[in-house]
């Protein structure tokens, strides 16, 4: 019973989240508040939010490194764009419809590169991932539908700060869609890998169902992400999408802490706002934002999440045994 | 009909001839001991019974129902669950999760159910809660439920590997060195616990051991491997006593 009723507070507490963050950010927009350079950020901060919570699944739950998930989004902002650059709808339709194309796409890839995935571990998986994005890159600069180096432009704005709704209905389904999976069924088969493959398969869990299930779950997550950036922007360009940009996501999600959902999206949040908030100090930006980073990573050995509610955590496990 | 029935098991590591001619054969809530020296090919016995190799010749038939060529997976599936020499637990996650997630094939429901947390989510998981806090209590783990697996001491890690094992409700449990690293008080403990299980569980046991007092006082017959072939087989006291036993254990 008791825990029946903790577990209700609970859900009132993060519906309550979810619900002034939305409305925060909603009159920080309408009332003027925040000038251009800060509103800008609005969207890319909802995109990096997926795209980090979507690659902790594959990193922090499953503990595959891969440096690819750029190429995921790229993949996902290319199929959205494409089809609202041919396809004449509505505004609504049209997005909701190129995020179904951009994510099932990026999915059908995902699962074609979680398959070598099987094979391989660490090191050489990350290369592999790589290898994957820098391809999607090359193919994306060499195809003519999709421009070549030039890129897709006149891509329509559908997911701007004006349209920001789509973007945070976007965000959050996709952070409670992973945190549900997580603490599933399926997520203990998921973590029980992470853990140990060995035992996992010892006990019957599908070792390489699993595997390909997380790399497409967060893949298609990714290419969410991507057509929202693309909707957003209006502009595609192969280049944007290379290596740098997989390691951005990976430092969101290893600066949160491995398997903390909360610790991605607060890491994300940061991260993305720090440069623009570094504007002023002009050409030393990126060096206070290395420096920045560094002085992060120090400071939080084991994740953001834990730093900040270290006694929280611990006594939710006392609790819970009672 | 024997519950196990292994003819011929044999496999090859290049020119290594690891398990040859390994026969055995198991009654259904037998309490069998695979004993041998060290190297003598008792844990690759155990990893050709569970598929984690594929041998190179012979047959595994559990139940009448072939077990050669199928994936670890598989095999766990059909009816056969192991621990591990060394011990292999999910360490970030909890006592309990560790026995919830044994319970995969067991108490089903689908992705769709996960992601938006239908009934059926929360009615697997109540059905799995219970169960797996059933097992623990068998183990004495109850108390320990939402701790992290690695925080646990040794032998309480051993006896959550066995728990974990048997929450995938097999027919035969292989015991990889259960007693190892155990002291005496935790190995007189651990053995009224593999007796128990055999009998509340129904399970049939293998059990790999060096501990000879645990496998006098609990097998109730005994295969002795030796340079990967079978030296004798037989009840305990006949294959203890024997010479041929004694020498491959301290020599002529």
């Amino acid at each position: 019973m008791k825990m029946k009723a903790k577990n209700y507070q609970s859900l009132l507490l993060k519906i309550a989240l979810i619900v002034i963050s939305y409305v925060v950010v909603f009159f920080l927009i309408k009332s003027g508040v925040l000038n251009r350079q800060y509103r800008a950020l609005i969207v890319p901060i909802g995109v990096n939010v997926i795209l980090a919570v979507s690659l902790n699944l594959i990193t922090g739950f499953l503990g595959e490194l891969t440096l690819g998930h750029a190429g995921f989004m790229s993949i996902g902002a290319y199929a959205g764009a494409l089809f609202s650059l041919n396809v004449d709808l509505p505004r609504l339709p049209s997005i909701l419809l190129s995020m179904l194309i951009g994510g099932v796409v990026a999915g059908i890839f995902g699962f074609l590169i979680g398959v070598p995935v099987l094979r391989l571990r660490g090191d050489y998986l990350a290369i592999v991932t790589l290898a994957f994005g820098e391809i999607i890159k090359s193919v994306l600069i060499s195809m003519k539908v999709t421009k070549g180096a030039k890129g897709l432009s006149g891509i329509p704005i559908y997911s701007s700060y004006k349209n920001f709704t789509i973007v945070f209905v976007a965000m959050v389904l996709c952070i409670v869609f992973i945190s549900n999976l997580v603490k599933s069924r399926q997520g203990r088969a998921v973590c029980a890998i992470r853990d140990n493959d060995i035992a996992a398969e010892s006990i019957g869990i599908p070792v390489s169902k699993f595997k390909v299930m997380a790399f497409v779950i967060s893949a298609f997550f990714a290419g969410i992400a991507g057509v929202l950036y693309a909707h957003n922007v209006g502009i595609l360009k192969p280049t944007t999408f290379d290596y740098n940009k997989s390691i951005e996501i990976l430092v969101f999600v290893v600066l949160g802490g491995m398997g903390s959902i909360k610790g991605s999206i607060i890491a994300a949040i940061i991260l993305t706002a720090l440069p623009e908030m570094l504007r002023g100090a002009e050409n030393y930006r990126m060096l206070l934002y290395a420096i920045a980073l560094i002085v992060l990573m120090l400071f939080n050995g084991s994740g953001i999440k834990e730093k900040l509610f270290p006694k929280k955590s611990h006594h939710k496990l006392q609790k819970a045994g009672e | 009909m024997a519950l196990l029935e292994v003819k011929n098991l044999g496999i090859s590591f290049g020119g290594l001839r690891a398990v040859d001619d390994f026969n055995i054969e198991i009654e259904k809530g037998q309490l069998y001991g695979l004993i041998g020296p060290n190297g003598a090919g008792k844990t690759t016995a155990f990893n050709l019974l569970t598929g984690v190799y594929q041998p190179t010749n012979g047959s595994i038939k559990l139940d009448g129902v072939n077990m050669v060529g199928k994936t670890p997976a598989q095999i766990s599936q059909s009816g056969i669950a192991r621990t591990f020499q060394n011990i292999r637990l999910f360490d970030k996650m909890s006592v309990l999760d560790n026995v919830k997630t044994a319970l995969h094939h067991e108490i089903k429901y689908g992705l769709v159910s996960s992601f938006l947390r239908l009934p059926g989510f929360a009615k697997g998981e109540k059905a799995m809660d219970e169960k797996a806090i059933e097992i623990l209590k068998v183990f004495d783990l109850d108390q320990e439920a939402y701790t992290l697996a690695s925080n646990l001491p040794y032998g309480k890690q051993r006896k959550l590997e066995i728990a974990r094992a048997l929450a995938t409700n097999p027919k035969l449990l292989l015991l990889d060195e259960p007693a190892a690293g155990m002291n005496p008080n935790e190995t007189a403990e651990l053995m009224s616990t593999i007796k128990l299980i055999r009998d509340q569980f129904d399970v049939t046991i293998l059990l790999i051991e060096h501990d000879m007092k645990l496998v006098a006082g609990i097998c109730e017959k005994l295969t002795v491997l030796n340079f990967g072939t079978e030296l004798i087989s037989g009840s305990v006291t006949d294959v203890l006593n024997d010479p041929k036993v004694i020498t491959a254990y301290l020599g002529e």
